[in-house]
């Protein structure tokens, strides 16, 4: 093709545990700061719980769980981003959110084997923008519940 | 002519044609002479051959009209009922529903029909002479006047002949009104008024009530006996302002030998019975006009945005309950009173009377009934009970089951109820009945019952339960058994049910929908499935509870009392902890323990309880405090989180945190 132009990728930039992470901005529906969330008893232990998001009971997901590191307190900055993906909303704990990127897509490269502390499994790649290295996750996988079924383990607590 | 606007309500109507074609037969069926029941089937498919012809669904008026013929011959005695006719018609109902059905999904409500015409024919010819001749009739030409013989009965046309033989003059004017014309009905009327100085008019369609209701497009064809010439009928008709066309075409009709005394000797009732049945019509048109239909998704809309206003109900009343202000109290509790109100009015407007799901049993019942060679009696009481439409919309399926299972494993064979000493004819009794915030439907019946060995054995070869536990079971719990998948008692599998899917659908659909069944059996006596459902599924009232930090409503339809127990009268029971509650002993489950929550447990004198139940058994659920009662709104907690023990939904509290609602169902278990 003759017109080389460059394809953008809009991204959400946030932070998580010191390094920076991107998800495509289409995923987002709004970003939020923190407010009074209800546990759930026997979901998965990154469940942080359900909030109530304008009248919507939206479950709550900690990312910094999720991805093993550890918790620390919530600050002034925390934030957390509601994501609308396969027909459902969740929201995600992050302890800052920033700006809105266009990473170009060619700057995309796969992930190297060892990138910041989140295991592999959940970035789809990484990106180089203005001397920041982007992570980009995998929305499926982070949202995949292979731990949710915790229905089992709590059975054995009826009467 | 723009018909969309119509198919609803042509679908609307038509349906409840069928439905009363349908209940009509059956009475029928019981009291084959009852004229009048017939002259009300007849009613009905006239209207609907009327309406289907209109709509230009042709299939369905040819159908009505052949069925329509029958009925006339009935009604006039040229024909006496058999079951075998009845049967017939039974069919030819069913078609109507198919093509009626075909027509709801966006077809063009056509099947092949040339069968079932075919056996009503010769229902006809084999049994009426006078029916073939107007059929005769209708297919001798192909002039213009083809469709209006098809709609005359036998009276209308013998008056015909007889005024021709009289030397007077058939006409069929056919008055178009132009498209702005405003007040039809008065032009119509007019129309009526010049032609009645002319001659007599014999026939109308639509009929003289309809029109005068308006209830018709842009035209209208009658029937005139007359002794003008054709033009000059036109002339006359063109005076009234705004009519777009008068087509008047002479009939003729064939010289027929439908004898002079039979047409003068009923004539009269004819006449009456018309006249009736315009009495009827207008009366209906009465009552219709104080109801209105309401396209179900508004009502949704409605149901949704009030539910917004009872979270901001329950915020405002924590408000002024901080704030102190007198004023504003007061204001916030009048408003709650009014929502309050509001709230019964619209749940009201949702609920429906149970009959839209009995009324298609009877017909069900009957055909089973066949099948399976049994003679049954159905009995419904309640069925003017109401209920919230989205309970109307699910129940039906697990009624159709449970009935089918009556049917097929509870009554006998009507050798072996005689065998056993009981009546030959078996019965099915359907009753529905409000009580408290509950609606119960009873399903029972005097048959086989349930045999409890039999079940045992089953379910121990099934592997549901031990030895042990079978011989331990109540009778109760034995019979819960049969409602686990996977699981049929019948001797040999049916085609009406036994393949063991059926009765753990059932208790799946009815727990979903908040409910409970029981089932009650006698051996050798009968036995009885109680369903008991929610009387709405959105807004419920719930006990607030608080254990530490968190807040737990529990359903109050569950809920038989709180209490306070004191440490001492907890004792143990199988490394449980139990009390006595009225003489009962009742399991202890603390909440805490239950859903992990953080905190010291509670180490004070006196346990909060909140006893719980679920069909006869009991729990006692135990928290740190009670909040109180409030009406909240279910919400569901979205689809990723899905199976959360215990729980059954969501609600947003008056401070806009969410409480969760507890599954009680799921921690009696």
């Amino acid at each position: 093709m003759a017109e080389v132009t460059t394809e953008y990728l809009k991204s959400i930039v946030f932070q998580l545990n010191d390094e920076e992470y991107a998800m495509p901005v289409d995923l987002v529906g709004s970003i939020e700061r923190m407010m009074h969330i209800t546990r759930i008893p026997g979901a998965a232990p990154f469940v942080k719980g359900v909030l109530n998001l304008r009248g919507v009971v939206t479950p709550i997901i900690d990312l910094r769980k999720r991805f093993g590191f550890e918790s620390v307190d919530y600050s002034e900055s925390t934030r957390t981003i509601i994501i609308h993906h396969n027909n459902m909303d969740v929201g995600l704990i992050v302890d800052a959110a920033y700006d809105v990127i266009d990473i170009p897509k060619d700057r995309l490269e796969p992930a190297p084997e060892i990138v910041g502390s989140v295991s592999i499994e959940y970035i789809d790649g990484v990106a180089k923008h203005d001397d920041r290295l982007l992570i980009l996750l995998n929305i499926d996988k982070v949202l995949a519940d292979e731990a949710l079924a915790s229905k089992t383990a709590f059975q054995d607590k009826q009467v | 002519m723009e018909m969309n606007e119509y198919l609803d309500v042509f679908i609307e109507e038509s349906k409840e044609h069928i439905q009363s074609l349908n209940d009509q037969l059956l009475l029928l069926e019981k009291e084959p002479d009852n004229l009048d029941i017939v002259s009300e089937i007849f009613r009905s498919a006239h209207t609907l051959k009327g309406m289907s012809a209109t709509m230009g669904f042709q299939d369905l008026a040819d159908l009505t009209h052949k069925m329509e013929n029958v009925l006339d011959a009935v009604r006039n005695q040229q024909l006496t009922l058999t079951p075998g006719i009845i049967d017939i018609v039974f069919n030819a109902v069913d078609a109507l529903e198919a093509m009626v059905l075909d027509i709801i999904d966006g077809g063009e409500g056509k099947k092949d029909v040339s069968d079932l015409i075919k056996q009503l024919e010769a229902i006809e010819t084999g049994e009426s002479v006078g029916e073939t001749k107007s059929d005769h009739v209708a297919t001798n030409s192909n002039k213009p006047t083809i469709n209006v013989n098809q709609e005359l009965d036998q009276f209308e046309l013998a008056v015909l002949q007889q005024s021709q033989e009289k030397g007077f003059k058939n006409f069929q004017i056919t008055v178009q009104l132009q498209e702005t014309c405003l007040l039809k009905a008065a032009r119509v009327y007019m129309v009526f008024e010049i032609l009645e100085q002319i001659g007599e008019v014999i026939k109308s369609t639509p009929t003289v009530t309809e029109l005068e209701d308006e209830n018709f497009e842009f035209d209208f064809s009658v029937i005139l006996v007359a002794q003008d010439t054709s033009e000059a009928i036109q002339q006359k008709v063109m005076k009234v302002s705004e009519i777009e066309q008068v087509q008047v075409n002479e009939l003729q009709l064939d010289n027929q030998s439908i004898t002079e005394t039979d047409a003068v000797v009923e004539e009269t009732p004819t006449k009456v019975k018309e006249e009736a049945t315009a009495k009827k019509e207008s009366s209906k048109s009465q009552l219709t006009s104080k109801t209105i239909r309401v396209n179900i998704e508004r009502l949704d809309a409605l149901m949704n945005l009030f539910e917004e206003l009872v979270i901001d109900r329950g915020r405002l009343e924590q408000i002024s309950s901080s704030l102190r202000d007198n004023e504003l109290q007061e204001t916030v509790e009048h408003m709650s009173r009014i929502s309050g109100d509001l709230q019964n009015i619209i749940l009201n407007m949702r609920m429906v009377p149970i009959d839209q799901v009995f009324n298609r049993f009877p017909r069900m019942v009957r055909q089973l009934a066949k099948d399976l060679d049994k003679k049954i009696d159905l009995q419904i009481y309640g069925a003017d009970t109401e209920l919230d439409r989205t309970v109307i919309d699910e129940i039906g399926d697990p009624l159709v089951h449970l009935i089918r299972n009556a049917l097929d494993h509870g009554i006998e064979t009507p050798d072996i109820r005689t065998q056993k000493g009981k009546p030959e004819e078996g019965i099915l009794k359907l009753n529905a009945y409000h009580s408290g915030n509950h609606v119960f439907i009873e399903i029972s019946d005097n048959g086989a019952g349930i045999d409890r060995d039999k079940v045992v054995n089953k379910a121990i070869e099934n592997g549901v339960i031990t030895q042990e536990q079978g011989q331990t079971y109540t009778d109760n719990q034995v019979y819960q058994l049969i409602l686990e998948s996977g699981f049929s008692t019948a001797d040999k599998i049916s085609d009406i049910s036994g393949r063991g899917v059926g009765l753990d659908v059932v208790k799946n659909t009815i727990e979903s929908l908040g409910g409970t069944i029981t089932i009650d059996s006698t051996f050798n006596e009968g036995s009885t499935f109680l369903i008991q459902l929610p009387l709405t599924l959105s807004i419920i009232s719930v006990m607030l509870t608080e254990v530490q930090d968190e807040k737990y409503a529990i359903p109050l339809s569950s809920i038989i009392e709180t209490a306070i127990v004191h440490k001492k009268d907890i004792m143990r029971a199988h490394n449980k902890q139990v009390i006595d509650f009225r003489g009962k002993v009742v399991p202890l489950v603390s909440l805490q323990h239950v859903f992990d929550i953080p905190g010291e447990p509670n180490d004070e004198e006196y346990y909060s309880v909140v006893i719980i139940r679920q069909g006869d058994k009991m729990a006692g659920l135990i928290v740190d405090s009670f909040i109180g009662q409030h009406e909240v709104v279910l919400k569901s907690l979205g689809n990723y989180l899905t199976d959360i023990f215990a729980i059954s939904g969501a609600t947003i509290l008056g401070d806009g945190q969410v409480a969760l609602i507890v599954d009680t169902n799921a921690l009696i278990k």
